[in-house]
């Protein structure tokens, strides 16, 4: 019994398993699809895994890590979509969509952070509730403003994408998103961020430029939710305002605090658990959507901080941070 | 002539205004909600809309099944809200008093959506509302008011001064403003704080359930998904009153009726833009007085 152990600790601290587990990922990402492991369906739920992951961790840097209390998250998505979705049926031309698919997400997720720097603005003064309210009202200025947009289709609706997300696209940005989420977090900007959420008076005071840390974090959170809107756009295939309204914005809330808040590996579980809990439920119909509730008040009530709370998964962690019993 | 134009547009005016005041009147019952509950516990009740949608339901049930009057529909579902609005404080929030806030708030949004599709799996179509009140209309100097408008404003109205004279000058109105003010000292001087709490949950709910009753008989038809923009839109009523303040949610819920009602009515943009408008005044309002137009600034000490 023990020799086993001791090797499988030894390979869990070998620097290669990680990236080695990556590519294996990657590779296996194209093979699904090529070699038709697993059936339609299936790929199709691990593609909205993803996509949910790309929104969960993103929210999870604005509510969890800096505790705030951004509700407006799928007003984000919604621009990122639209973005993306003009660039592929409007601007390209029409074949080159494969090609050209990265820079339309890029795209759409420009986009959104430059709202997002608009709605950092108000997050300068107002905390709590308040922001609350102001990240509400952009959700719904955001829907509204597209059900007037009559060169998007308005409240009917925004068709004719192409099927351009693929396994390995939702793969990579995926991993491109927690990435670069992580090691914002764990930087020096990222102690900024915990240390506003753990008072922000203070904080300031011991020369943490807070406006700064705010605006980028808004700003990096709402890229990735416009790059899981493209995402979702083009795997969809149709988009109207009324998918991004605050019923999205709470699936999201959802996720990000089920999974735990301030971690990483929480939000992925949160994403993963969410949606495979709903799509194992369909059976049921729409008492799904009656027992989730009570699963997830319950789950509340027992484990108030979600299922990882603040504790991280000792992959994310990098080694510098990694003292013995130190999270 | 031009007075002709004058008097037209006068009563174009006060029609408004009469809308303004109906539409206010149910926004700021909503609001009160909200705000009480948030005054006493510093927790926002995102079910608030759902339960109103539930008074609609009642209203619906009362109405069609036990073909009741008017009078006692109105009782049978605040009481029946109310009623809801405790079982729900007692099983999902009282756990969670000591638990950080967020985890409140999701519970709390947990607890609308259940509510929502639990309505959905019962009547998984619109359902309509009988009519309860002899609709007459009258006709004062150009301007059209029905009874039904008249007796929803008078009795917001008198809901409204039965909750600030119950919170000013009752005893039960102290305790509620005592816990509100600290809530760790109140129980030591004999408060029971448990008790009070349930009451106003139960006093807030209640309110709600009859703001979703007259709505339902103002536009009869009613769906379960109905709560969720009103909810939201009474929400931001009594943040921009100044959450934790009563006449800071009536303030907030006519003030957001009027803006409605305005944007809708002055025809300077399509009506589509209701909502946008509406909320991005309430932003701009925020903006100038983050606190709420009636609200108290809290200090944060450091």
């Amino acid at each position: 019994m023990g020799i086993w152990r001791t090797l499988w600790e030894s390979l869990m601290a070998k620097r290669w398993l990680l990236p080695v587990l990556l590519a294996l990922g990657f590779l296996l990402s194209f093979a699904i699809p090529l070699l038709g492991l697993l059936n339609q369906y299936v790929q199709l739920i691990l593609m909205y895994v993803g996509i949910n992951i790309i929104l969960a961790s993103s929210l999870n840097l604005i509510n969890g890590y800096m505790g705030e209390f951004s509700v407006g998250h799928a007003g984000f998505m919604a621009i990122g979509a639209y973005i993306a979705s003009i660039f592929t049926v409007a601007v390209f031309p029409s074949g080159a969509g494969a090609w050209l698919f990265p820079i339309a997400v890029i795209a759409g997720g420009v986009g959104a952070a430059l709202v997002g720097m608009a709605v950092a603005i108000p997050s300068f003064k107002t905390r709590g509730d308040y922001l609350a309210i102001v990240t509400l009202a952009f959700n719904m200025i955001v829907k509204s403003v597209l059900e007037n947009i009559e060169a998007v289709g308005g409240p009917r609706g925004f068709l004719g994408m192409e099927k351009l997300t693929t396994l390995p696209w939702v793969f990579f940005w995926t991993v491109v998103s927690l990435w670069i989420i992580r090691n914002l977090v764990y930087s020096n900007f990222g102690r900024g961020v915990i240390s506003i959420r753990e008072d922000e008076i203070a904080s300031d005071l011991m020369s943490v430029n807070t406006r700064q840390v705010k605006l980028v974090a808004f700003v990096t959170s709402s890229f990735f939710a416009g790059i899981a809107g493209g995402l979702f756009a083009h795997l969809l295939q149709f988009i109207n305002p009324r998918m991004f309204d605050i019923l999205k914005s709470t699936d999201i809330l959802i996720m990000v605090y089920l999974g735990g808040i301030g971690s990483m590996a929480g939000s992925i579980l949160g994403a993963t658990i969410y949606t495979v809990l709903l799509e194992w439920l369909r059976p049921l119909g729409i008492w799904r959507m009656v027992l989730m509730p009570l699963v997830l008040v319950l789950l509340m009530i027992y484990r108030p901080r979600g299922i990882m709370g603040l504790r991280e998964a000792r992959w994310f962690v990098p080694a510098r941070d990694l003292v013995a019993g130190k999270r | 002539m031009s007075l002709l134009f004058l008097a037209a547009g006068m009563t174009y005016i006060l029609q408004q205004t009469l809308n303004a005041l109906q539409l206010g009147s149910i926004y700021a019952l909503i609001a009160l909600g909200y705000t009480m509950v948030y005054g006493i516990l510093t927790m926002i009740n995102f079910a608030h809309g759902d339960l109103f949608m539930i008074g609609a339901f009642f209203c619906l049930v009362a109405a069609t099944f036990l073909r009741l009057p008017f009078v006692p529909t109105l009782l049978l579902s605040m009481a029946g809200v109310a009623v809801l609005g405790v079982v729900i404080e007692r099983l999902a929030y009282k756990p969670l008093r000591q638990a950080p806030r967020v985890s409140a708030i999701i519970t709390a949004l947990g607890v609308g959506i259940f509510l929502e599709n639990f309505t959905l799996a019962l009547s998984p179509y619109p359902q309509h509302i009988p009519t309860l009140i002899a609709n007459t209309t009258w006709t004062v100097g150009g301007v059209s008011i029905s009874s039904l408008q008249i007796i929803i404003i008078t009795l917001s109205l008198a809901l409204m001064v039965l909750l600030d004279f119950i919170v000013r000058r009752t005893m039960v109105g102290m305790a509620m403003r005592a816990i509100s003010w600290d809530k760790t000292i109140v129980p030591l001087m004999g408060v029971p704080v448990n008790r009070i709490i349930s009451i106003t949950f139960a006093l807030g709910t209640g309110l709600g359930g009859a703001a979703g009753t007259m709505y339902a008989l103002a536009y009869p038809v009613i769906d379960p998904y109905m709560g969720i923009l009103v909810g939201w839109k009474a929400f931001i009523c009594a943040v921009v009153g100044g959450i934790g303040s009563i006449r800071g949610a009536m303030l907030g819920g006519f003030i957001l009726g009027a803006v409605e009602i305005l944007v809708v009515a002055s025809k300077v943009l399509p009506s589509t833009y209701r909502d946008f408008v509406a909320f991005g005044l309430l932003l701009v309002l925020l903006i100038f007085r983050p606190y709420g137009i009636l609200g108290k600034p809290r200090p944060q000490k450091v």
